[in-house]
């Protein structure tokens, strides 16, 4: 656990300094919304989850109430469900400790821990996780307090960030040509439903590409980079 | 913003105890016991076809509409350079100077 925990703290350096600007765009945009700074940062700490806090933000931005802004957001989390789900197994302890243990579930941290056969390297997660979570409070709290120094967030594109990042935790998985194919049937799903579904629906029916993972897993040995 | 400060608290509290439901049933229920093989299979795509959905949907659309912008040519960029192998940090930089440039020069 040891030597995984330092080699984690070592890969999720790159991933903190995304998140440290990532998070100050959100600090910057929730207090532009109405949050106090206090709120702001509470969030970042308390919820820990870029998609589901800026699709809250979002919503609430747009004059919604809390039933809208906490259903998207957890349809955005939905996810982690899965990936808990998927780390079970790897995490130690009775249930209270693994349900402790998997909130340091982030995707970054879950997609470069995973073997790729279905078990995690529990210490890698935790190593990852660690100075994420450290810089994205500490950027919610620079951009919460001196958002006003910044002007509007969307003349300085800062909300390119957000996708940019997901795309670089993507980038490794789409190697494997089933990742592939679940990315394009779960990509095409979702733009096929942006126009007839609340918000966050489509992001929670792609799921449905991750179904090509029920093929025989004949071609699995070869699919796998070495 | 239509909420109150102590709605937003409200808000930041359901929040909170959502994401400790989501991320801790999984380990919590499942835990000590190793996944059907085909599960497996499952989950080890489940990642990839949510986040093109996440990212397809955020540079892609305007609300219900789908939409092209400054964002879209941003990210692309990004996403070029991600593949060619460059750091996150430079990708994430060429995402906001283009997505902010685009906008300055179209206004």
């Amino acid at each position: 656990m040891g030597d995984s925990f330092r080699r984690g703290l070592r890969l999720g350096v790159p991933y903190a300094a995304v998140a440290t600007v990532l998070s100050m765009s959100f600090g910057v945009l929730a207090v532009q919304v109405g949050f106090t700074p206090l709120q702001a940062i509470a969030t970042s700490a308390l919820v820990f989850g870029g998609s589901a806090q800026f699709a809250s933000l979002a919503i609430v931005g747009a004059g919604g109430g809390i039933p809208a802004a906490l259903g998207a957001a957890t349809l955005m989390h939905s996810r982690f469900l899965a990936m808990g789900i998927a780390m079970a197994s790897s995490l130690k302890g009775g249930p209270l400790r693994r349900a402790l243990e998997g909130q340091a579930t982030v995707d970054s941290s879950w997609a470069t821990g995973s073997r790729g056969d279905g078990t995690f390297d529990r210490g890698l997660v935790f190593g990852m996780t660690a100075p994420q979570y450290v810089g994205w409070v500490l950027g919610t709290v620079v951009g919460a307090y001196g958002g006003g120094l910044l002007g509007d967030p969307e003349a300085l594109g800062l909300d390119a960030l957000f996708p940019t990042f997901f795309i670089g935790i993507l980038i490794a998985d789409l190697r494997r040509p089933r990742a592939r194919l679940a990315a394009v049937l779960g990509g095409a799903v979702a733009l096929a439903l942006v126009p007839f579904t609340p918000p966050g629906v489509p992001v929670l029916a792609a799921s449905v590409g991750a179904l090509v993972g029920l093929a025989q897993p004949d071609a699995r040995a070869g699919e796998e980079p070495a | 913003m239509t909420l109150s400060e102590t709605q937003v608290w409200l808000l930041i509290g359901a929040l909170t105890l959502m994401g400790l439901v989501v991320k801790g049933v999984g380990p919590a229920l499942v835990g000590g016991r190793a996944l059907p093989r085909w599960a497996s299979g499952v989950i080890a795509v489940m990642a990839p076809a949510l986040l093109t959905a996440l990212v397809l949907t955020a540079v892609l659309t305007d609300g219900r509409r789908l939409a092209a912008g400054a964002d879209t040519v941003g990210v692309a960029v990004a996403a070029l350079l991600l593949l060619r192998r460059a750091p996150l940090l430079v990708a994430c930089l060429a995402a906001v100077v283009v997505t902010a440039g685009l906008r300055l020069l179209t206004g």
